[in-house]
């Protein structure tokens, strides 16, 4: 039997954290526990990887933060945001995810106009005004390093657009509910490595304003654009620490293994 | 894919601790030719002299090779940076040992200061010694071991200091000794020299084996020298 003993994880300062979990545990059907106790803090503008094997925890964990495994799965424990419990059944958890977006690993835009894909949340809110609706268009296309690529053509069919395009899409469409956190799964593993670069840059772009936490199973790219990196194995977190550290100098033998590729 | 690293890595690690034998083999050979006014000896050594930077050619080819395809992380990352840099530090030692072989063809005068060759035979059984220890850690990583070498070039400073004291008096008490000992203040000082190339490698293995990165500085250094 492996020990799964956390051997580091990291903590910051109550004032520099967007959102932390306590204790958080994921039971499917009731039995099979997929998530064990999980307590990690994120700071504020910052991206953080979840790197682990298949069956890990970590997309479990990443899908629970903004509740979107409510369906599937029993998840117990506490997830923090700005001072409220969001793991309680009282919370809209529409309201949350305006707050806590999400991007999939597949780009996956409406079958609509790239117009249409950014606006179709704020009008089905009641927002109506054009003016202001063009502006958010311009503003979230930008913000993901689309805009120069699409301005002309944001009437056109957003499945016309490449791989990477609409990925960089779906981007902006998290971006136009202006949510402070983005989830991303695995966002570019459906890329080419030209697509991955521009949207490796973009999300290192956004870090400034929104706190990213990233699914990923590219140990290069976690290494190349995150602040932190949480590793996850059978359902546990076993090390949490600054990249670099963990990347040169992990603390756990499983750790260390995982990353260098010689597993098992 | 491990399996395919750690075979190349197992290549450059020999070849990393056969560079550093033949530079203490060379440290060895440059000093006692200097000692026995043996200039064939040097002469010899400097027509190899290509041997070393080409070797320490090959070993960067290697490691970088391994950097750019392997793209180690963690232990393994740490072990090629240290090879890297530490290639480097064999490299200087090897050039240091060289300047020796060119002093001994390029001496001339005979009066010679024995009190001072005995330091410098004394300084290159220290400096050797420590160069073996110093790959021993290495390929053991013990840590102790590098910092216990380190600790160590506090003598070869010391015995630096004194053959220089030593060189000035014997040149004050017979003038006519002044042209060798020119040389002498040449090779103490090459050989003060390896003892903080060696001081650097003992850093690199602590930093193969723990991963921090420290200035071993000999504290008594700047007061010294």
């Amino acid at each position: 039997m492996q020990d799964l003993k956390p051997s580091y994880i990291k903590t910051f300062a109550k004032d520099d954290l967007e959102l932390s979990t306590k204790d958080l545990r994921v039971l499917y059907g009731g039995k099979v526990q997929k998530l064990f106790d999980a307590s990690l803090q994120f700071k504020e503008h910052t991206i953080t990887a979840l790197i682990g094997a298949s069956g890990s925890g970590k997309s479990t964990f990443l899908r629970s933060l903004n509740r979107m495994n409510d369906r599937v799965a029993k998840i117990n424990g506490e997830i923090w945001f700005h001072g409220l419990d969001v793991n309680q059944p009282n919370i809209n958890v529409y309201e949350l995810r305006k707050n806590i977006g999400m991007v999939f690993q597949r780009p996956n835009p409406f079958p609509k106009s790239i117009r249409e894909n950014i606006v179709y949340a704020l009008k089905a809110d009641g927002q109506n005004d054009k003016n202001e609706l063009d502006r958010i268009v311009e503003e979230s296309l930008r913000a993901a390093a689309l805009w120069d690529e699409v301005k002309d053509k944001l009437d056109k069919s957003a499945l016309a657009l490449s791989g990477g395009q609409q990925q960089r899409l779906c981007i902006a469409r998290a971006l136009a509910v202006k949510p402070e956190v983005l989830l991303l799964d695995e966002p570019a593993s459906a890329l080419d490595p030209v697509s991955t670069s521009k949207l490796e840059d973009t999300l290192k772009q956004l870090r400034s304003r929104y706190t990213m936490i990233m699914v990923t199973h590219n140990m290069q790219q976690a290494s190349r654009i995150s602040d932190y990196t949480a590793f996850f194995h059978l359902g546990h977190v076993i090390e949490y620490n600054s990249t670099a550290e963990i990347f040169t100098n992990p603390k756990g033998k499983i750790t260390e293994d995982y990353i260098q590729g010689s597993f098992g | 894919m491990h399996e395919i690293f750690l075979d190349e890595l197992k290549k450059l690690n020999t070849q990393f601790m056969e560079m550093g034998v033949f530079v203490n083999d060379n440290i060895d050979d440059a000093t006692r030719a200097f000692v026995d006014h043996n200039k064939e000896k040097a002469k010899s050594m400097v027509d190899d002299e290509e041997k070393i930077p080409s070797e320490s050619i090959d070993i960067q080819k290697q490691a970088l090779k391994l950097m750019a395809l392997q793209q180690p992380v963690a232990t393994d990352f740490r072990v090629v940076i240290s090879i890297l840099k530490a290639t480097t530090d064999l490299e200087r030692i090897g050039e240091n040992a060289m300047s020796i072989a060119l002093e001994t063809i390029r001496v001339k005068g005979n009066p010679r200061i024995p009190e001072v060759e005995e330091i410098i035979s004394n300084m290159t059984h220290n400096v050797r010694h420590m160069l073996i220890q110093v790959l021993t850690a290495y390929v053991q990583d013990d840590e102790k071991m590098a910092r216990d070498v380190a600790s160590r070039d506090s003598i070869i400073d010391h015995d630096y200091v004194r053959a220089r004291q030593l060189i000035v008096d014997g040149i004050e008490g017979d003038p006519s000794r002044a042209m060798a000992s020119s040389s002498y203040f040449v090779v103490t000082r090459l050989l003060e020299r390896i003892g903080d190339h060696i001081v650097n490698l003992a850093s690199w293995v602590i930093y193969k084996t723990t991963g921090e990165l420290e200035e071993l500085s000999n504290p008594t250094e700047n007061l010294t020298i």
